[in-house]
């Protein structure tokens, strides 16, 4: 408890009745959001509920078309303010920390630090802004070496720089977009307490989550969007968290799914003694050997950079394994291109969506097309068909809901979730078409829930599992414990590159994977 | 004390419909007007100067009248080198790969097409010396010499990683250098008087012109076949790139590579196939120039017909068949530009200024259309500020 009660506390940012139109989707309508001093405020909603699109608005990305701003984070009084540009945001107070971080690998900490803010001088005293930045880590009790590269750096290690650096250019209000979508359980649990300091220091923070346990353990307040449209703010102590899944969805959400018992198929993907580089040269996968058989769901466990991300692009056909040998529903594709493992039935949901699963610029239909173009009735010939190509999309699209479902629309201004499930029904709907005969095919899906919502997440989990029910072979990557013991037949733990261990989640308690994922192997 | 006014540019959200079509517009008109003052100021009536460089662009309404398309027929040989190149540079610049070589390719088109029509008949004299076999030769031979002047850095490029830029540049420099020392030696005319300059080719080699093609003989003047194939050849791009499976990997490699990589697509198999493709039409180019007009290989076709089509692919926003428009206007301002001369008796480096400064606000129009510009006064002794403790 802090001394002073939230309720109390002056209101520093209160944005009245913003409405932002793209064309043909209203994004946000008439929403109020009120921000206190050192407050934690929590922003929940559906996939494409308008979360980013009322922050971008707040830190002087989009301009409103209607309603108004109005700002306390340098004075006492609420003052009306128009944010016309993110430099001008920043001069107000308000820093945003994005998903995708933006900061140069190759330079140092201090150097990403005074990238484009404002006083730097032009000849750089490196020593000097270092000991400031120090200065500033410090009092936030945010531990980071001003001289390490950021590529050496951890996602969460990152993602604590980029927060230093909205602080060093003077935010008082933090604005946060899904920050624990890309952090361990154990970093996550990290930026709660660098958000507490924060806010007890004075700094407002804004965070967006689809995680309702974080929302209900961070946050002093939560606001939540449905449709675009303000459903609700509450105290996070009034709420449970079927409440808030109520407040955003609409109706009741169940958190558990049936999974009936595997019915084993034969061996579809089996990897031999693989041995493969990562990009910087050094071996990050070690001697692995695993088997998936049809009809069951492997999960990969481990915490991010030990091996997962090399892993996956030796069992898609995207890196060539120094050692040991790949084999797909019994061909031997070892060597072979990615080209080669799509057809050979192999499906795959990346880990970066806009990096790597689609193409942001092109629209729908050309990103779902992205794996069957090649084959009928999608091309004849060297041709494409685009009769065939619109049918599928408009299938694609409305068995998983993807919103707005426009297929001319391009991908890139679909929200994070609805992107993420459009990837979902291109390669699920893939994997249906791999499958010949008792052939299953192989889905490798990685992170297949981060950014979705509490309903979609449902929509995903039934999908994997219906993969398993008519005999796929799933492997599935998460961070997400709960998850993989909820889904997974079998768990390997990965560490190190190597695997720790395949264990059966029924029979393997939640510490014991932890043990395993910090490269202890169990007795 | 420091200018108290700061300019910036600023990135353009969302792009209206307004902005993407009135900006080109406003910049246009712009150009007129700066260029009417530059023309004031050099002495010539303004008005009169631009209405006698669209009649020497177009022709006029009682020339059309009669019958006479000159001025127009002109426009059109000026624009089909133009339109070659400028499909050329789209097509590679679609896939990201800086292909500004396009002057190099099309002088290499231009050497195996007159090696085709001065060698070809003694090597091969059992070949039926007709237009109905030595064009098709030409043009295979002009579109493999093209080909292959644009596959070498194509390959160095996926295989060594040597940058394209710098690459084709300098292949540019040895095509035109191997082009000049071919028509004022080995391959001089010895019948020419001591001029530089191949032989004349055959006249079974040359490309009709269109007063011999029925139909077409409406328009007179030295128009030839090689706009003919330049259109053809656009649209047959534009359904590429639309309409097939490998116009869908050209345009997945050009938007995001690492999906593109993810789809199974090949980038060493697409930029071989994208650079065989823009060499070879740049190499018709060529072609066109020496079959379509001079008959011979001789000085003026390195005239920068490569660079230029640079600036008609970038305005054509890299879309086969706004080339074709484009490299029209483009040749409208060159020859409307060209008539001054004579018509107005204006110097050539008038002309040359109104060209420079028309496309200069064209292309930094463009600029326009997705950024803003922003002025903000600079207070000073504001300070930076300052954080909340
Ligand atoms: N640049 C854009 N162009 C067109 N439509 C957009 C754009 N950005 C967002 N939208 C639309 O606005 C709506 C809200 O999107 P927004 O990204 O704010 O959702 P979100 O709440 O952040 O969702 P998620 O949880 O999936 O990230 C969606 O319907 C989306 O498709
Ligand atoms: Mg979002």
């Amino acid at each position: 408890m802090t001394t002073t009660q939230p309720e109390t506390r002056r209101l520093v940012v209160e944005m009245r009745d913003i409405t932002k139109k793209f064309p043909g989707v209203i994004a946000n309508e008439d929403v109020t959001l009120e921000v206190r001093r050192g407050e934690i405020h929590a922003l929940l909603g559906e996939n494409g509920a308008g979360k980013s699109t009322l922050m971008s608005v707040l830190c002087g990305l989009y301009q409103p078309d209607g309603g108004s701003l109005h700002l306390a984070l340098h004075q006492e009084e609420l003052c009306e303010t128009v944010l016309r540009s993110p430099r001008h945001a920043i001069q107000a107070g308000i820093g945003m920390v994005y998903q995708h971080f933006k900061l140069i690998p190759t330079f140092s900490v201090t150097e990403n630090i005074l990238l484009g803010a404002e006083d730097t001088p032009t000849v750089l005293d490196l020593k000097q802004s270092g000991a400031r930045i120090a200065e500033i880590a410090e009092r936030f009790a945010l531990p980071v070496d001003p001289e390490a590269r950021v590529w050496q750096l951890s996602v969460g290690e990152q993602q604590r720089v980029e927060i230093l650096k909205q602080l060093y250019r003077g935010a008082a209000l933090l604005i946060l977009d899904e920050p624990t979508a890309v952090l361990t359980p154990q970093e996550s649990d990290a930026l709660g307490e660098t958000m507490h300091s924060l806010a007890a220091s004075g700094v407002s923070i804004v965070f967006i989550s689809h995680k309702l346990d974080e929302v209900l353990a961070y946050a002093d307040r939560v606001t939540v969007l449905r449709g675009g449209k303000t459903a609700a703010t509450v105290d996070v102590a009034d709420v449970t968290k079927a409440d808030l899944a109520r407040l955003m969805v609409g109706r009741d959400v169940l958190f558990s799914a049936d999974k009936p018992d595997a019915e084993l198929g034969p061996d579809a993907l089996v990897l031999h003694g693989v041995t493969a580089m990562g990009d910087r040269s050094v071996t990050a996968v070690n001697n692995v050997s695993l088997t998936v058989r049809g009809g069951e769901i492997l999960g990969i466990a481990g915490v991010a950079g030990n091996g997962q991300k090399e892993l996956v692009e030796v069992m898609t056909g995207l890196r060539t394994p120094t050692a040991g040998s790949v084999t797909v529903r019994g061909a031997d594709l070892t060597g072979k291109s990615a080209i080669d493992f799509i057809q050979g039935g192999v499906a795959h949901v990346p880990a970066d969506r806009l990096g790597q699963g689609l193409a942001g610029n092109l629209p729908l239909t050309d990103n779902v097309i992205l794996k069957s173009f090649r084959s009928e009735p999608i091309s004849h010939r060297s041709f494409l068909n685009k009769k065939a190509i619109r049918e599928m999309s408009i299938r694609l699209i409305e068995a998983f809901n993807v919103l707005p479902g426009d297929p001319d629309a391009k991908a890139s201004g679909l929200s994070g979730g609805n992107q993420q499930k459009l990837i979902l029904a291109r390669e699920i709907d893939a994997t249906d078409r791999l499958a010949v005969g008792d052939e299953p095919a192989v889905l490798v899906a990685v992170y297949p829930t981060r950014g979705l919502d509490v309903g979609a997440i449902e929509i995903v989990r039934d999908a994997l599992l219906n993969q398993r029910a008519i005999g796929a072979a799933v492997v599935m990557v998460s961070e997400d414990l709960d998850e993989l013991r909820t889904l997974s037949d079998r768990i390997a733990v990965l560490h190190g590159g190597e695997v720790m261990g395949v264990v059966d989640p029924a029979s393997t308690s939640k510490d014991d994977l932890g043990l395993l994922m910090a490269g202890e192997r169990l007795s | 004390m420091s200018f108290p006014w700061k300019f910036e540019l600023e990135r353009r959200l969302e792009v209206s419909r307004w902005v993407s079509w009135g900006v080109p517009t406003l910049s246009v008109l712009a150009a007129f007007f700066f260029g009417g003052i530059i023309l004031s100021l050099a002495g010539a009536p303004p008005i009169e100067t631009y209405r006698a460089m669209a009649a020497g662009a177009f022709g006029s309404i009682s020339e059309w009248a009669d019958g006479n398309f000159f001025a127009v027929t002109e426009t059109l040989v000026r624009a089909t080198p133009l339109i070659f190149t400028g499909l050329a540079v789209a097509m590679a610049f679609r896939m990201l790969f800086w292909n500004i070589g396009t002057e190099g390719q099309l002088v290499m088109g231009a050497i195996a097409g007159t090696w085709v029509a001065i060698y070809l008949p003694d090597l091969l004299p059992w070949l039926p010396q007709t237009r109905w076999v030595y064009i098709p030769v030409g043009i295979i031979a002009a579109t493999i010499a093209g080909a292959f002047w644009a596959f070498i850095p194509a390959i160095m490029k996926v295989k060594l990683g040597v940058n394209e830029i710098i690459s084709t540049l300098m292949f540019n420099y040895i095509a035109i250098l191997l082009y000049q020392q071919l028509y004022t030696g080995p391959w001089k005319d010895p019948e020419g008087f001591g001029f530089p300059g191949s032989a004349q080719f055959p006249e079974f080699s040359w490309f009709p012109k269109f007063s011999e093609i029925p139909v077409l003989n409406v328009l007179s003047g030295r128009i030839h076949f090689g706009f003919i194939i330049a259109v053809v050849i656009a649209g047959v791009l534009w359904v590429v790139m639309d309409k097939t499976r490998r116009g869908y990997e050209v345009r997945l490699l050009g938007e995001n590579t690492n999906a593109a990589q993810y789809a199974g697509i090949s980038v060493i198999k697409n930029v071989l196939f994208v650079m065989i493709l823009s060499g070879g039409v740049a190499g018709i180019a060529g072609l066109s120039e020496v079959a379509g007009l001079g008959h011979r290989l001789q000085a003026g076709l390195d005239v920068g017909n490569g660079f230029t089509g640079i600036i008609v692919a970038w305005i054509a926003k890299l879309r086969p068949l706004s080339v074709v428009i484009v490299a029209i206007l483009m040749a409208a301002l060159f020859v409307g530009g060209d008539q001054l001369q004579i018509s107005l008796g204006l110097p050539s480096s008038i002309s040359s200024v109104l060209q420079g400064a028309i496309l200069l606000s064209v292309l930094s129009g463009d600029v326009f259309t997705r950024y803003r510009l922003k002025i903000t006064r600079v207070v000073v002794g504001a300070g930076v500020v300052g954080e909340e403790a």
